[in-house]
């Protein structure tokens, strides 16, 4: 392994001088958060095996800080709902991301994910965001692994650049009370 | 393998339940259908699953359509039967009208019928009798319609961001 | 331990029942799903456990029923194509072509020869893929990621096929009614003689980690077996059927698309448990690639669509250049174009099983109704008969090997 390259995060702007680094918190923390996210996949359908290509070892989402998928919505950061979301499955999707903790962040995946796709049944729901707020969408039936990873770093980036407080702010509040959410 | 020809099914299902009760006999691209009363339903598919020759043992489907237009019969089930021995398929039509959709259960024979059953219970309210478990299977258990007939919309009632004049409608 | 448990289960010798402390005699009910991970597609078992053992299951299935055979019915036929992908999305292009052929025969469009051979070949390698992905994801359950992650690099090849052919990846839409939307180019031609190459190998390699090792074997024999008789009993088709011993494959019994012209052997298991399912499906990848190998070798000249112009969508170049192209785009793509009145089933070999279409039209441009015969959803129904008696992890494996898919399950 000693050929190998291995990328290391730049640090955030700071002041740097002889033995010492100030940063603000903030980006200290946000830097951390964004390179360790652990993705709850939530894999219904059709969108679900091209989650399984990013997974695999050609296109590997592991690069991005996301090795450990975590099946448990208590640890998790990142809610990836990839594929239909049909009205029967809506309370669960709803449910699970009350289990994660906060700092929280959703990806939607799919054109079904996003608005409910070329399924414009009584049976589908109409998009995630009527039940859980959304941060990223990636559009596409389904959207190529590339888009995913895509996604992804968009969420990287949100994740950086949030501010600590951000949750407890009132807006934030008031977005979760408007989906019904304490 | 081929021996079977439809005739010789004709033949067996009518010396057996009698000329009129099998009628609306048809083919298409080499499978029979025909269609016959809803109190022979068992016992056809009883009689063709024990036959010596024509041996009927496979369920390949069941499901249920809906005719809007012919009165008394709008409701229908129609069974895929496969005989895999012979390579022979036949398909049984049964119509029943739309305000007392019973139709007797063919589970006790197949138990693949359950879920079919159900299925066709869940998108054109057909009631199967004897049934051991009839509850919606694919939609969720509050709803109060069924949606695969003619007359529901296809279309999510919740949506408003589809206006009709975009779509042409 | 129940009575089914010893059928089942012979082998797992341990009685995990409790015989001391506060759970003797005490049911527990244990809820899988709907997302569990390991539960392969949205599908919720609530389990009434005693100790280890499951004693009874009751599923609940329908987490994402999408209405396939209502929008199919307010559709022209061509784009219910795209529904199709959506079923059976590990093997998309089997369900795109079983379609087409249903159509075929409702208009009795004749497909030329080379049509055909490209479609086999297309349908093994989604057989291929699907069959790839069902197989390492059952090592995975049992303990074994490698496997998967060396073969799924032949899954994604395999999509580079199909990009080439029709540019998308999963949900393929691949062909038209009458034939293919194009020829096999160059480089698909390339990509194909080097999956036939080189993926041998690759399997090889896979089962050698695999088929022989202890663990996977403890795992997986017995477990989750089916006799013949039931499994016909419950409509069982395809791999699962044919590891209890039944060899029903519907390109032998009713071949479509030539399979005729094609020489391949039918594996065929004796106990219907996991391990036979598993040896199954490996053994019907080696068969399909004989298949390619014989379309590729054979593959006839001449046209790779049948002439008929009503209902085959006229490539793009034609449409800005050719005035009667035109017409026929317009007319197809604004569904003006009326189908005849009949009835037609026609059932393809699924990666499942028979999946079998059942069309009825009016005469109009949509189908009056379209009943999808899904394998999946048919053995499903099974799951709990089969997993009475034996622990947990071998429901899950069990499950694994059945191979549901959710999208072809709940249409
Ligand atoms: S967006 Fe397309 S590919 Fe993704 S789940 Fe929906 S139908 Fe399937």
């Amino acid at each position: 392994m000693s050929d190998a390259k291995i990328n290391i995060v730049e640090a955030p702007a700071g002041l740097e001088g002889q033995g010492f680094f100030a940063t603000s918190l903030d980006s200290l923390v946000g830097m951390a958060r964004a390179n360790s996210l652990w993705p709850l996949p939530f894999a219904t359908s059709c969108c679900g095996i091209e989650f399984m290509s990013t997974m695999a070892s050609h296109y590997d989402i592991g690069r991005f800080g996301a090795e450990r998928l975590s099946f448990s919505a208590r640890q998790a950061d990142v809610l990836m709902v990839m594929g239909t979301i049909a009205k029967k499955m809506a309370p669960v999707v709803k449910q699970v991301y009350l289990q994660m903790a906060e700092p929280r962040w959703v990806l939607s995946v799919g054109a079904c994910a996003c608005s409910g796709g070329i399924f414009d049944t009584y049976s589908v729901l109409q998009g995630i965001d009527r039940v859980i707020p959304v941060d990223v969408y990636v559009p596409g039936c389904p959207p190529r692994p590339e888009q995913i990873l895509d996604g992804f770093m968009q969420i990287q980036e949100l994740a950086k650049n949030e501010s600590i407080r951000r949750r407890n702010q009132p807006e934030y509040k008031a977005l979760l009370e408007s989906y019904g959410i304490e | 393998m081929e021996n079977v020809s439809n005739q010789q099914i004709i033949d067996a299902l009518q010396g057996q339940f009698g000329e009129e009760a099998i009628y609306g006999i048809a083919e298409s691209h080499g499978i029979l259908q025909v269609t016959t009363e809803v109190e022979h339903i068992v016992p056809m598919l009883h009689f063709l699953y024990q036959h010596p020759v024509l041996k009927f043992q496979f369920l390949t489907d069941l499901g249920g359509i809906h005719f809007p237009e012919a009165k008394g019969q709008e409701l229908g089930v129609i069974y895929h039967l496969h005989s895999l021995e012979n390579n022979v398929r036949l398909w049984i039509k049964i119509y029943v009208p739309i305000e007392k959709p019973e139709v007797p259960t063919v589970t006790g024979l197949f138990a693949t019928a359950n879920w079919m059953e159900r299925e066709a219970f869940d998108f054109y309210g057909i009631i199967f009798e004897g049934h051991p478990n009839l509850i919606r299977i694919l939609n969720v258990e509050d709803m109060d319609y069924h949606p695969m007939r003619k007359e529901y919309p296809l279309e999510d009632a919740t949506r408003d961001d589809k206006i009709d004049e975009l779509f042409g409608r | 331990m129940s009575e089914v448990a010893l059928v089942n289960n012979p082998n797992v010798g341990l009685d995990r029942t409790p015989k001391s402390g506060p759970y003797v005699n005490e049911l527990t009910t244990l809820n899988l799903g709907p997302t569990h991970p390991a539960t392969h597609g949205i599908f919720q078992n609530i389990l009434t456990m005693d100790g280890e053992t499951i004693v009874d299951a009751e599923q609940t299935v329908g987490y994402i029923h999408r209405a396939f055979e209502k929008i199919a019915e307010r559709r022209p036929f061509y784009q219910i194509t795209t529904l199709t992908d959506r079923m059976n999305y590990c093997s998309a292009p089997i369900n795109n072509m079983g379609w087409h052929m249903t159509v075929e025969k409702l208009l009795g469009i004749e497909v030329p020869k080379r049509a055909q051979y490209i479609r086999v070949i297309m349908m093994e390698l989604a057989r291929l893929a699907d069959h790839i992905i069902c197989n390492s994801i059952l090592a995975v359950d049992t303990g074994a990621l490698t496997g998967f992650l060396y073969v799924y690099q032949w899954r994604e090849f395999i999509y580079e096929i199909y990009e080439e052919l029709c540019g998308a990846r999963l949900t393929t839409n691949m062909g038209r009614f009458g034939g293919m939307e194009r020829d096999l180019s160059p480089v698909a031609m390339e990509k194909i003689k080097k999956i036939l190459a080189e993926l041998p190998a690759a399997l090889k390699e896979f089962e050698s980690m695999v088929v022989r090792n202890r663990i996977f074997m403890d795992r997986t024999q017995n477990v989750g077996a089916i006799s013949a008789e039931r499994a016909l009993n419950y409509g069982f088709t395809g791999p699962n059927l044919r590891a209890a011993g039944v060899d029903y494959d519907v390109r032998s019994l009713n071949p479509y698309s030539s399979y005729e012209d094609f020489d391949f052997e039918i594996p065929v298991g004796t106990k219907g448990d996991t391990y036979d399912r598993f040896l199954v499906r490996e053994e019907e990848m080696w068969q399909s690639l004989r298949i390619i190998q014989q379309a590729m070798d054979n593959l006839p000249e001449g046209p790779y669509h049948a002439d008929a112009p009503h209902y085959y969508l006229p490539a793009k170049q034609e449409v800005y250049r050719n005035m009667e192209a035109l017409i026929y785009h317009f007319k197809i793509v604004m569904g003006e174009i009326d189908a005849p009145v009949g009835e037609v089933y026609h059932s393809v070999e699924g990666g499942n099983g028979e999946l079998g279409f059942y069309l009825v039209s009016d005469g109009g441009r949509t189908p009056y109704r379209l009943k999808f015969r899904r394998p999946g959803y048919i053995y499903y129904q099974a799951f709990p008969e089969m997993i009475k008696g034996s622990t947990l992890s071998d429901a899950i494996v069990t499950m694994s090997s059945m191979n549901v898919i959710a999208g072809e399950l709940d249409t």
